[in-house]
């Protein structure tokens, strides 16, 4: 292939090539990037904290290592990586002011592996404040800007991920996805974002949310490239107990242009009031593409769905409650001092948090508190294993399930801010893959009023590799990935 | 339901979270209508039903008790708002002549 002027037009996989061809180095790549960081972050403002000289040492390194012969996928590779994944080299802050400075003594698994095989990181990227929220707008550092249209958000909370590939500044980027949040910014930002079935990937050093339903996965312009990125992450780690002992695929073994003998179900639940006529018109096209390529469409029933989004915002934020007590100005982070050791606590959380992250405090220590635990969180745990029983039913028909990603296109900023409620709907088809533990994948679908809709491909635990085949059937023939947002 | 500004206190101080008047009254407010959202989950019967707290098939994962790398005490420190001799320091939690203070 001819190479384009602009090497950030370039896929990972094609850079790949060019890289091992020495039709390009590493730091000609890297410093393509950082050029175009320069022009355009001024506007999207995708990350929180650059990594400049970091980057151009490590694609030194790589270029070193790729003359040498010892390659992986991603030597040499410029990718951005969410805030909220630990780093000793640069700040790890989840967005929030209680962890301004704060710089980890350790790498995440996700972090080390990258590193060990040579990727180039340029930078750590936005998010709602650890990742709570659904449009970016909760980071404490300010909003992302969706690379299809100013005064849009990029989604959430991985924003600034999304945001980061969608407008070049970088080649793939990895984010966290607890109810939604790599494929609700994906299908935003009019790029892939995958979440891999629980426990493929290690959480170790991915500051926790709900620990339940946190997983790391990729977001890229290809199917292909999010499939590159999460054989180099995926497996089972010793520092994350419930990192699965399952062997990893390749995830690019079942790509082809055939869907004939798959059977795609759909669901009448994932279908909501207020649904944008533009987003529906795109699904049921997307739906005809699929047939047009082979695949048997099959009506599933998921008749808990309506209930996931409740169940949710109890599970959650009763495990956030938890997980966030860490920060209480003792160990790490910020401290305000108060007149004693619990007025410095009250006093530190109550001006380091935001004020999302205290709902869900509140609202999870309220569910877990004396009295009211049997009636909200055991009740939600139990609710949760219906949804769980409704998505193993479904599988015993059907290879994948076929729904929209959210129900709207990328909303204005500062429209939802207001309502938390309101907000919380963006993620009602993204969540119930988290209940269930399943992966989930989200593809551009095509437009709705210039913004563009994510189609989402939900598979069968530890198969990823026929979700992502289907993804990569259906991308190629529909050909939207190769529309590229104009910053 | 709907809760009060007792319980939203309560809350607070359960979760140990400083907030203003106003913050609190915005709190009670929010928090009283998402709880009216969630109160849709009233109407399954779950009575015959299992609760899930985790969605993966393994059960216990074991592994040999041996020391590994730790951090250095300067590692461990390095992130510390307040440090002394080695230590977190923290203000004195006990009173008078007992008090654990440096």
């Amino acid at each position: 292939m001819s190479l384009p002027d602009d090497l950030t037009l370039l896929t990972a996989a094609e850079s790949r090539h060019a890289l091992d061809n020495r039709e390009i180095s590493s730091v000609e790549l890297t410093n393509a990037y950082l050029s175009r960081i320069d022009v355009v972050e001024p506007k999207v403002h995708s990350y929180l904290h650059l990594m400049t000289d970091v980057a151009l040492s490590q694609a030194n390194a790589a270029d070193k290592r790729i003359e040498s012969g010892d390659v992986s996928d991603l030597t040499g590779i410029p990718i951005a990586l969410k805030d909220i994944l630990c780093t000793t080299d640069a700040p790890t802050t989840a967005a929030s002011k209680i962890l301004e400075g704060y710089v980890s003594p350790y790498d995440a698994t996700v972090v080390a592996r990258l590193r060990e095989q040579g990727a180039v990181f340029l930078g750590k990227t936005n998010t709602d404040e650890f990742a709570m929220g659904s449009s970016t707008e909760n980071s404490a550092f300010g909003p992302t800007m969706n690379p299809w249209g100013e005064n849009r958000v990029p989604g959430g909370s991985s924003g600034g991920s999304a945001a980061s590939v969608a407008a070049r500044e970088a080649t793939i980027s990895l984010g966290s996805d607890t109810g939604g949040s790599i494929r609700q910014p994906a299908g935003f930002c009019g790029i892939v974002g995958l979440k891999p079935t629980y426990g493929r990937v290690s959480r170790f050093g991915l500051l926790p949310f709900a620990s339940s339903l946190d997983q790391i996965g990729p977001f890229a312009r290809t199917v292909e490239d999010a499939a590159i990125m999460l054989r180099a992450i995926s497996g089972q780690d010793k520092m994350d107990s419930t990192s699965a002992p399952i062997e990893v695929p390749s995830f690019t073994e079942k790509f082809g242009t055939d869907l004939t003998g798959v059977k795609i179900g759909v669901a009448e639940e994932y279908s909501v009031d207020g649904m944008e006529p533009g987003v529906e018109a795109a699904v049921k096209a997307a739906l005809k593409q699929l047939e047009d390529l082979g695949a048997e469409l099959i009506r599933v029933s998921l008749p808990h769905t309506q209930y996931a989004l409740a169940t949710y915002y109890i599970t959650a934020p009763a495990e956030a409650s938890a997980n966030l007590a860490r920060y209480d100005g003792v160990r790490f982070g910020n401290r305000i001092e108060g007149d004693d050791l619990i007025d410095t606590y009250m006093r530190t959380r109550g001006q380091g948090f935001g004020p999302e992250v205290k709902r869900r405090i509140m609202l999870g220590t309220y569910a877990l508190s004396s009295g009211y635990y049997d009636a909200y969180y055991v009740k939600a745990q139990k609710v949760r294993t219906l949804i769980k029983q409704d998505f193993d039913a479904a599988f015993e028909q059907v290879d994948a399930i076929v729904a929209p990603t959210s129900p709207t296109v990328a909303f204005e900023i500062g429209s939802r801010t207001d309502d938390p409620y309101a907000m919380y709907l963006a993620d009602v088809f993204t969540i119930p893959a988290n209940m269930a533990g399943i992966p989930g994948v989200s593809i551009p679908a095509g437009f709705s009023d210039g913004m563009p809709v994510g189609l989402q491909l939900l598979g069968k635990a530890f198969d990823e590799s026929s979700l992502l085949g289907i993804a990569h059937a259906y991308e190629q023939a529909a050909g939207f990935y190769k529309d590229l947002a104009e910053v | 339901m709907s809760l009060s500004r007792e319980d939203v206190l309560h809350v607070a101080s359960l979760a140990r979270l400083g907030m203003d008047d106003a913050e609190i009254a915005s709190m009670q407010e929010q928090l009283s209508s998402i709880l009216g959202h969630i109160d849709v989950l009233n109407e399954l019967d779950t009575a015959a039903i299992s609760p899930t707290a985790q969605v993966i098939a393994l059960s216990n994962v074991f592994r040999a008790d041996e020391a590994g790398e730790s951090f250095t005490q300067e590692q461990a420190l390095m992130n510390a708002p307040a440090s002394y001799g080695g230590f977190f320091a923290v203000a004195a939690v006990l009173g008078g002549d007992e008090g654990g203070s440096a």
